[in-house]
Order: structure tokens, then C-alpha cells, then sequence
């Protein structure tokens, strides 16, 4: 192996907060899109942020990766504050983690290996030689061993996707996010990320952060998670999906996790009227 | 069904307040609409039960649902009962799905108008947002440049080398066809006022002077405006569309150094070869037309040119085409990083390039006319 996890895994503080969002606001201009978002992730767990469709899932998301500056509050990874720091420093900190974008969001105009091999060159003294070789090694480990030459619009969505994620863990992060990770995947396809998601925790000890509203993977591999609510605008669960499903004193949180299937039935229709 | 039975409509009054309404035959689309149609436009104010019966309906889609939900909403304004259980089961469904929702107030577009005061003050505050975007990206792209002086810019020699690849000699082509023929033009035009008081030999410094002062920059400027100030907001804009911009952020790379810089870089580096190139085809055009068309021997032709330019005259060109070139750079590459996040946005994206740098050149071109002439030399 010619990569080692930057931070192995072999003592996990138990119950270490990796990240934590303090008081978070979002907005979009005058546009307030979520409030009062404040939970924790902790070091190797996998942590769902889920709700419906136009809650600010993914906004979120890109709160929580620095692309856009909260309209209050602040995300610490470990102690230290993110959004207080200097650009450069936030550089810096981002090295430490990866992200997978919805549609892999390779660059079109290299291939494979070079995809992976940016944030190589960029931030690391190996030759060419190696690098090419760590390259190999994150696609074989995505399943595309061979895939190193091809172009990104020669290869399918899915892969395209797998081909993010080795990118994604070029340098060994520390914490991982996924964007809506089985959107446009076949249910086999969804299934095998799933597994690698869990394989990556389980051997490299990252801390997985993922968006999604697939209830199958919520329950397959969330151990912890943040339910964001549309209409009040806030979060309105947190906690063990599964334990939520079964538990949560709030009908809508069981609603969503049970796909309707409760006595709230009628609620969701109106709410879904309302809506539109 | 080879033939389709005619839609028909009829009307029985039962009792005093209640009409029934029979419906027989094919609504379908294809076919014509029942007349009887008219009939139910205007209902008698004393009727005030509506009953639709089925009375051998044999085929129905669209047509009829919108000629229900016709009779719906009227019956709806002028307060009568409806009663369609006499109807088809599937068409009592769909009318039940399309009235579930009621229509949202607003939801459809309507087209009132602003008022005149109120559209000046959006117009100047989105202008207002576009001056201050201009100057923002300026400045980043200047403390991109310190940078790259530092040697502490962050992008790939080899992505660097395909844009002055793509931006200078690809574009060889189109800048020979154009300039050879503005020359030819120029001579042309020249040659008909001169003709008259017998100085066609004046036709060289016609054509030497307008190539290298003016039309040499400027040709180069518009093509590079529509060939690459295009592809650069294209390219990024698409990135920004896939999130590839994003990815770059949040590996750390600011994507001001990393796609902007070496674009605006590669065409101030090669927008003045390019103009040097188009300034010599523009002679050469103009020889043509001067040697063949008006008998000027070539010697006499090529020693005229020369004796009227000067090198400061080259000069103007030159920084008249830096700028240009600048300019097209910088259009391109803000158009593209301030695409939106779809299709449409990409394309609005391209032409505001387009449209931008070319209105940015002219522009530029004035002034520095302006300015040389003043100068006066």
C-alpha cells in the first residue's frame, strides 16, 4: 500500500466530536432557507442529513464544505472555528476532507488518474511515478482498476460517480461528504456505494457525512442523523435513524421514515397541497 | 372502431330546476366538437341542478374532460349543483384529480407590468450588481497575477499550454481568411476615391496604415471575441453547471488561478502575435488588389507601404490589441464563473461573452484612439 490513513484509526476516542454546527442560518439573500441547526458528528460515524425535497439538504452541505458563508453561526471542525478563519487557513483545513458531488463532477478535460492525481500534485512533493501509482490504487479500490486513461464522457454516470469518490479520497480525509450519493443509480449500484461506504469507515476510520433521502441506505448505514424541516424551517429530529422511525414523538419525522405509511396519512396529502 | 360515431349532445329539462344532459358518440380530440356545445353556454337562471348521463358514450379522452371542467367552472360561477356519477368512472376520476388542487393564486405569470419608476430603479440596481461583480473579479484576477509573478499560483502547465495552443495558432485560419480580405477591401475602397485625382500609389499607405494602426487590432479583437471569448465562458460555465468549480474550492484550489488565470494570461501573450500576423496578411491583401487590380509594380507598392508606417504606428496596434485581447479574456471568463446552474444559463452565458467583449473593444478602440491622437504622434 503506498497510502496510509493521515490519522489511522487504531484509537478512536470514543465519542470524539469530529464537527459540530453552532446556531447555524442559512439564507439565500432575504430568502431564509433553514435556522437554528445546531448537532454534532462524531469521529467514524456515519451521519445523514435527510428531509424533503427543497428543505436545504444540500445547502447544507455546501455550508458545511465552505462553499457558501453561513448568515450566522458557526461549524467547528474539532475546536477550531471554520468560518473565522482566514481563506488560507480554510484552504488548509479543506485538505482534510472530501467530498463527492452528486454527478461526481469530474473535471471534463483530464482523465481519470489525472482527476485524482490534482489534488496530489497539488499538495504533496510525490513524483509523478507515484502518484500515478496512488492514482491506480483509489480507482482500483472504487472498482474501475483500468479506468485510468479513460475520459469522464466515456464512462458511465455510475462510474463516473465511483471515479468522484476515488478522487474524493486522494489525500486520505479525515471526513467524507456525500451528495445525494444513489441519486441515478440502480438499486444494485446504490446498494454496492453503500458497502464501500461502510468498508471506508470501517478500515480507514473517516467520518462519513452523507445527503440523502433514501430511506434503505438511511436505515443501512446511518448511525446518526439531522432531520431538516421545509416549513418550520429548522431541524425537527436528531439522533439513530432507525431508533427515530420507531420512537420519534414527532409524526412528521415518523412520516417521512416510514414513507407515509402511519396514521398521518392525511396530514401528508394537505401538506403536500399546501405545498404547491 | 373504423368509423368514429360524432360526438352528440342533448338536453332534456326535468321538472323546473334540473336539466339533464345526455352524451352519446366518440369525444375524442380528433373529431370535430359537438355543436350542442352551445346550448350549455348560457344556462337558464331557473336551473339550478345539472345531471350528465352517459348515453352510449363509445370512445372518450381529453376532449371530453375539458368539456367537462368547461361545464364545471360555469356551474361553479353560476352556483349549480353538478352531478357527473351518470359519467364514465375514469372520466369522474380525472375530473376529481384535476380539481384537487385548486388552481394557486399568482402561481401563473401575470403579465403586469411594472411601473416605469420601478423598472428604472431594478434596471440600475442590476446594473449597479454588474459594476461591482466587474470590479470584484478584476481584482481577483489581479491578485491571481501577483501570484503567478510569486510563482505561488496554483494551476497546470499543461492546461496552460492547450489554451495557447487552442487560442493562437487553431485560430490562424479564420485570421488569415478575415484580414486578407479586409486588406483587399480597404485597397478596393481606397482606390476608387484616389483614382479620381490619379493617386493610386496612395492606396499602399491606405492599406499599410489602416491594417496596422486600426483594422489589424480590431478584426483580431472581434474573432478572438467569437472564438474564444465564447469557448472560455462556455467552458467554465458548463464546469460551474457540473460542479466542477465547486470540487476545485473545496479541494482548496482557488479556481481564479487555477481556470482564470492562465486563459487571460495565454491571450495577452498571444493576442499581439496574432495581431502582428494580421497586420502583414492585411498588406498582403492589400498587394494583391494593388499589384493586379491597379498595375502598381510590387516594388513600388511594398517601399510606399513601408515608408508611411512608422514603428510607433505598429505600437498602437499592438497595445491597441493587448487590450482587446484582455478585454475578451476577462468577458469570457466572468461570464463563465458567473454562470447559472443550468443548460439556458450556459448558453446566456456565451453570448453575453460574445456581445460584451465585442462592445468592450469598440469601446477600448476609442479610447485609445483618442488618447494616441492626442498624444499627436
Amino acid at each position: 500500500m503506498t497510502a496510509t490513513p493521515s490519522n489511522p484509526a487504531s484509537e478512536p476516542i470514543p465519542d470524539a466530536v469530529r464537527m459540530h454546527v453552532d446556531g447555524l442560518e442559512m439564507r439565500y439573500g432575504d430568502f431564509l432557507i433553514q435556522k437554528d441547526l445546531t448537532f454534532d458528528i462524531r469521529k467514524g460515524e456515519v451521519f445523514i442529513i435527510m428531509g424533503g425535497s427543497g428543505c436545504g439538504k444540500s445547502t447544507l452541505l455546501k455550508h458545511m464544505i465552505g462553499l457558501i458563508r453561513p448568515a450566522a453561526g458557526e461549524i467547528y471542525y474539532g475546536d477550531t472555528p471554520f468560518w473565522a478563519q482566514e481563506e488560507d487557513v480554510r484552504q488548509q483545513m479543506m485538505q482534510k476532507v472530501g467530498v463527492l458531488y452528486q454527478q461526481g463532477a469530474l473535471w471534463s478535460s483530464m482523465t481519470l488518474a489525472e482527476n485524482i492525481a490534482v489534488p496530489l500534485e497539488e499538495y504533496s512533493d510525490l513524483s509523478a511515478k507515484t502518484i500515478r501509482e496512488v492514482a491506480s490504487l483509489k480507482l482500483a479500490l472504487v472498482g474501475l482498476a483500468g479506468f485510468e486513461d479513460f475520459y469522464p464522457s466515456e464512462i458511465s454516470g455510475g462510474m463516473c460517480k465511483r471515479a468522484g469518490l476515488a478522487r474524493a479520497m486522494a489525500l486520505d480525509p479525515d471526513i467524507l461528504f456525500f451528495d445525494e450519493p444513489s441519486a441515478g443509480l440502480d438499486p444494485i449500484s446504490s446498494k454496492l456505494l453503500d458497502d464501500l461506504i461502510l468498508e471506508l469507515r470501517d478500515s480507514l476510520g473517516t467520518t462519513i457525512v452523507i445527503v440523502t433521502h433514501e430511506l434503505d441506505s438511511i436505515f443501512s448505514i446511518g448511525d446518526n442523523c439531522v432531520f431538516l424541516d421545509a416549513e418550520t424551517k429548522t431541524m425537527i429530529a436528531t439522533g439513530n435513524p432507525r431508533e427515530l422511525r420507531d420512537h420519534s414523538p414527532d409524526p412528521r419525522v415518523r412520516l417521512f421514515l416510514t414513507r407515509g405509511q402511519t396514521d398521518g396519512h392525511e396530514d401528508q396529502r394537505e401538506s403536500e397541497q399546501v405545498k404547491r | 372502431m373504423a368509423e368514429a360515431e360524432t360526438a352528440r349532445i342533448s338536453t332534456a329539462q326535468q321538472g323546473d330546476a334540473t336539466l339533464e344532459v345526455s352524451f352519446s358518440g366518440a369525444f375524442v380530440l380528433a373529431a370535430s366538437a359537438p355543436q350542442q356545445i352551445q346550448a350549455l353556454q348560457e344556462l337558464p337562471a331557473s336551473i339550478h341542478k345539472l345531471v350528465l348521463k352517459d348515453e352510449g358514450i363509445t370512445e372518450w379522452d381529453s376532449a371530453l374532460l375539458i368539456l367537462l371542467m368547461e361545464i364545471k367552472q360555469r356551474c361553479e360561477k353560476q352556483e349549480v349543483e353538478l352531478d357527473f356519477s351518470g359519467l364514465p368512472k375514469g372520466a369522474q376520476q380525472m375530473i376529481q384529480l384535476a380539481s384537487e388542487v385548486p388552481e394557486r393564486k399568482g402561481a401563473a405569470h401575470d403579465g403586469k407590468r411594472d411601473s416605469f419608476l420601478v423598472r428604472i430603479g431594478k434596471k440600475s440596481q442590476s446594473t449597479w450588481g454588474e459594476v461591482t461583480g466587474f470590479v470584484t473579479f478584476l481584482g481577483a484576477a489581479t491578485i491571481s497575477v501577483g501570484r503567478m509573478l510569486t510563482g505561488r499560483a496554483q494551476y497546470r502547465h499543461s492546461e496552460f499550454w492547450a489554451i495557447i495552443q487552442e487560442c493562437g495558432p487553431k485560430a490562424l485560419g479564420i485570421v488569415t481568411i478575415i484580414s486578407v480580405l479586409v486588406g483587399a477591401i480597404l485597397a478596393f475602397v481606397g482606390a476608387m476615391q484616389l483614382q479620381m485625382f490619379g493617386a493610386q500609389i496612395l492606396v499602399a499607405n491606405l492599406v499599410g496604415m489602416g491594417m496596422v494602426v486600426e483594422m489589424g487590432a480590431l478584426m483580431t479583437g472581434i474573432i478572438l471575441a467569437g472564438r474564444t471569448g465564447a469557448s472560455f465562458a462556455a467552458q467554465i460555465g458548463t464546469m460551474q453547471v457540473n460542479e466542477e468549480i465547486d470540487a476545485l474550492r473545496t479541494m482548496g484550489i482557488p479556481p481564479m488561478d487555477y481556470l482564470v488565470l492562465p486563459r487571460l494570461v495565454a491571450l495577452v501573450i498571444m493576442t499581439p502575435l496574432l495581431v502582428i500576423y494580421a497586420d502583414v496578411l492585411g498588406i498582403l491583401g492589400g498587394a494583391i488588389i494593388g499589384i493586379f487590380a491597379l498595375d502598381i509594380p510590387p516594388v513600388l507598392f511594398f517601399n510606399q507601404t513601408f515608408s508611411s508606417i512608422s514603428l510607433w504606428h505598429c505600437a498602437q496596434g499592438l497595445i491597441k490589441g493587448s487590450t482587446f485581447g484582455l478585454l475578451v479574456a476577462i468577458m469570457g471568463c466572468l461570464r463563465g464563473m458567473q454562470c447559472g446552474r443550468s443548460a439556458s444559463a450556459v448558453g446566456e452565458a456565451t453570448t453575453s461573452a460574445v456581445v460584451s467583449g465585442i462592445v468592450m473593444i469598440v469601446v477600448a478602440d476609442a479610447i485609445w484612439t483618442y488618447i494616441f491622437m492626442t498624444v499627436g504622434m
